[in-house]
């Protein structure tokens, strides 16, 4: 499938921080900005919670991008947690870039609770980039699509 | 090796050890395997050549939990791991008396195999030296010679060096075996196309048959229990049942050793299938090096792992798209 | 007696795809496994073991069983479909034909597992004798003729031409499918070739073991056997030597979760495993050395106890080859011998 094809409505998995973009999220539907249905939003208590498995389980169930959102850096609720998440997803989205991913697939967004129209924009950017790359067929299971 | 043997026997006799951790010959002259001594008679077993590539480090995370000081032989390149080991907390560094002995390349006897030796009968020159550059292999189909270069484990053509960065005592002479640069490959596969690289491994990753060889061997896999043993996740932990499955494992098998892989190369080692699992713990490595700073897993015992570690202004992730 | 020039062979191998799957040792990757025959495979004839063996052809290492699917409110459950189409797998070896004897007497008895007997019915097996036993065999050891594979059609390869002899009805079946491409063949050069293989099956360092004391009665006695404790220690847990066997049939049955219903689908287990055979009250073998003596006990003692005294080793090898701890079968026989002589 690809982007000539209309019908192609990716599924979007978004990790947000319960401290920050969650509660962006939140401003974002308050103040009547909207994103786009496809993104799913997973509520985690921070960045760091963020394991390198739950990236590969959301594309294995299907997802077709996945996305995280954390606080900016420096404004961590405890302190030091998405210096640690940055780290950790740098290194993996190299690996996926490396086993031939596309590395469009993944991304890493610090969204504050203030900056409802940075979520919705990096929202409506990222499922624009999904859709131009089309559906994930390199990094999900066969059984799921059936 | 006599001598190693001699000293052996010396530190069980007077009680410095409880036990000797080395190689016991097999029949045929390739296959040693890992074993324990107790007695100075049983020693007579005990061998020390190129087919003893066998990272003993890993043994002595069950040897710690032993009565009394176990004894072990460590080559250059397992003292990383041995230092890892003590860095984590998994072995005790009280527990063992460690000799480190001289290496001079390791052999793979499926590359000899793969130049199509084959019913070896016996081979000369397993106990590398100097001054030959070559395996005389005695075999039913006649003889056959091997240059060492073309029988070296993958690891040795990127050798660490000769030095041993923990050890009570040293025997025997080492020597550097690098003739190749250790990031070449994952340079060369970083220039690929995504359709390229994608191809790549999945033609290596699709011979996987998840037998976990390359997990149980590491010495940085000691978890007590591995995620990909629990019964309660349901991805298929020993079947290939979705290419996925194989990818999944890989990566995760690699990202769980990411900053504490010594790249000892066992994991390469010990493949059934030979798949070149070391191009995915390099890249890692690689990849440390160049966003951190250089870091060597098992240089010391007290430094702080990259992923344990932080600084203000780390590279953003996405820089993955921005690298050349 | 038939037999066809090598060079031909692709010729042969594109016959037989034609009307029917072809599985075949194919080189990917640099390593040699059974494989579906296609133009660009390459395809490994010469190599003696392949890394698997081809007990996969007849017992995959994984197959679902059934799926069911949610559909609105309802439950859908199609069943997996058993083997209808005909298939050949050629060049398996005498010790793995043998296997798959070993596997009938497991799958095949009452009750009949119905996906492998499917498989069983539409495969036909042409077996190439070993040109070049290795060091690493012992066949012979467990009564497999490495010249003369017991299979629907023995082949030969000798010099440039590959020998090709029906045996059962199948066999003949097939020849009749092919036997445009094959020219009628005397059987003296198969003799004398049958002749080579014997004399270097007698120089090989194992073909003679012997395997005095294991037998189905032998059950406590090795059991009990204070040896296990030495014999396991460097055994990694891995489970290489059950997954490179050809005659390991152990197998789970586990369910995936498909997001949109299950997918229930069984898979090779291995003894070597922490969670082979575990139940809801735990696991009955709770060390590695529990599971290192279940391996070699079934192979040697149960399997035997069960089966007319006939083991489940075929002494192929690959363990002794793939092993990375450099343990195997034949070093567990010969250091029960050896405490034997000590006693």
């Amino acid at each position: 499938m690809s982007i000539e094809n209309k019908s192609f409505r990716p599924k979007i998995v978004a990790f947000c921080c319960n401290w920050c973009s969650y509660a962006g999220a939140d401003l974002a539907g308050s103040s009547r900005l909207s994103y786009p249905a496809d993104v799913k939003i997973i509520r985690v208590p921070c960045s760091c919670r963020v394991n390198p498995m739950f990236i590969l389980r959301a594309f294995e169930k299907g997802a077709d991008g996945v996305i995280m959102c954390g606080c900016h850096p420096g404004d961590c609720h405890y302190s030091t947690g998405n210096y640690y998440a940055r780290r950790r997803m740098t290194l993996l989205f190299s690996m996926l870039d490396y086993i031939g991913v596309e590395n469009g697939r993944t991304r890493v967004e610090w969204v504050s609770a203030a900056e409802g129209v940075k979520f919705s924009d990096t929202m409506n950017s990222f499922v624009e980039k999904i859709h131009s790359l089309g559906e994930n067929v390199r990094l999900g299971d066969l059984r799921c699509r059936n | 090796m006599q001598e190693l043997i001699n000293r052996a026997k010396e530190l069980l006799d007077n009680g410095t050890v409880a036990r000797v951790l080395g190689w016991k010959a097999g029949d045929l002259p390739y296959d040693p395997e890992p074993a324990y001594f107790e007695t100075a008679e049983s020693l007579k077993d005990f061998v020390y050549n190129g087919f003893c590539g066998a990272n003993l480090s890993k043994y002595m995370i069950e040897a710690s939990k032993l009565e009394g000081k176990t004894l072990v032989c460590l080559k250059p390149c397992d003292t990383y791991s041995f230092n890892q080991l003590i860095k984590e907390h998994r072995v005790d560094r009280e527990k063992a008396y460690i000799i480190g002995v001289g290496c001079k390349g390791k052999l793979d006897i499926e590359k000899i195999r793969n130049q199509g030796v084959k019913g070896i009968e016996s081979i000369e020159g397993a106990e590398i030296t100097d001054e030959a550059d070559m395996l005389k292999i005695q075999t039913i189909y006649g003889e056959r010679s091997v240059a060492y270069a073309d029988a070296m484990l993958e690891r040795c053509h990127v050798c660490k060096g000769k030095e041993h960065k923990i050890f009570d005592e040293q025997i025997g002479e080492s020597k550097e075996t690098k003739d190749g640069e250790r990031f070449d490959e994952v340079s060369r596969i970083e220039k690929l196309s995504p359709e390229e690289k994608f191809a790549f491994f999945q033609k290596e990753l699709s011979k996987c048959i998840r037998c976990n060889a390359c997990r149980n061997v590491c010495p940085a896999c000691s978890c007590r229990k591995c995620v990909f043993d629990s019964n309660k996740f349901d991805s298929s932990q020993k079947a290939n049942v979705d290419s996925f499955e194989e990818k999944m494992f890989h990566i995760i098998r690699a990202f769980h050793v990411a900053g504490r892989c010594t790249d000892c190369g066992e994991c390469s080692r010990v493949c059934p299938q030979g798949i070149p699992l070391h191009l995915f713990n390099r890249k890692f490595i690689k990849d440390i090096d160049e966003l951190y700073g250089e870091y060597q897993a098992g240089d010391d015992t007290d430094s702080k792992a990259p992923l344990t570690n932080y600084t203000f202004d780390d590279a953003e992730p996405s820089i993955v798209g921005k690298r050349g | 007696m038939y037999k066809i020039a090598k060079e031909n062979l692709s010729a042969l191998f594109r016959l037989i795809a034609d009307s029917q799957e072809l599985y075949l040792p194919v080189r990917t990757a640099g390593q040699v496994n059974f494989a579906a025959w296609s133009e660009e495979a390459e395809v490994a004839l010469d190599t003696l073991k392949s890394v698997k063996s081809p007990k996969d052809a007849f017992f995959p290492q994984s197959e679902g069983l059934y799926t069911v699917r949610k559909e609105g409110r309802k439950m859908k459950v199609e069943p997996g479909s058993l083997k209808e189409q005909d298939f050949v797998v050629f060049g398996m070896k005498a010790c793995d034909v043998k296997g798959l004897e070993v596997l009938d007497n497991v799958f095949l008895a009452d009750p009949v597992d119905t996906f492998y007997a499917a498989r069983r019915e539409h495969g036909t097996v042409v077996a190439l004798a070993c040109h070049e036993p290795e060091e690493s065999c012992f066949c012979k050891v467990f009564g497999v003729d490495a010249a003369n594979p017991a299979a629907d059609v023995a082949a030969w390869i000798i010099g440039e031409d590959l020998y090709w002899k029906a045996i059962t009805e199948k066999g003949e079946a097939l020849t009749g499918k092919v036997k445009e491409l094959l020219d009628d063949a005397d059987e003296t050069v198969v003799e004398a070739e049958k002749e080579a293989i014997h004399k270097v099956v007698e120089k090989l360092p194992y073909m003679n073991l012997s395997l005095e004391g294991w037998n189905g009665g032998a059950l406590s006695e090795k059991f009990d056997d204070k040896l296990w404790e030495e014999l396991y220690k460097p055994c990694l847990a891995c489970g290489t030597c059950t997954f490179v066997c050809p005659t390991c049939q152990c197998y789970d049955i586990k369910d995936y979760d498909t997001g949109n219903g299950v997918s229930r689908y069984r898979c090779w287990d291995s003894c070597m495993y922490s969670d082979f055979t575990m139940m809801a009250h735990g696991n009955n073998r709770t060390s590695q050395m529990q599971r290192f003596r279940q391996r070699f006990m079934h192979k040697l003692v149960y399997y035997p106890a069960n089966n007319d005294g006939m083991y489940s080793c075929v002494g192929c090898g690959r363990c002794v080859e793939k092993c990375p701890a450099s343990l195997n079968i034949v070093k567990v026989i010969k250091a029960f011998q050896k405490q034997g002589g000590e006693n």
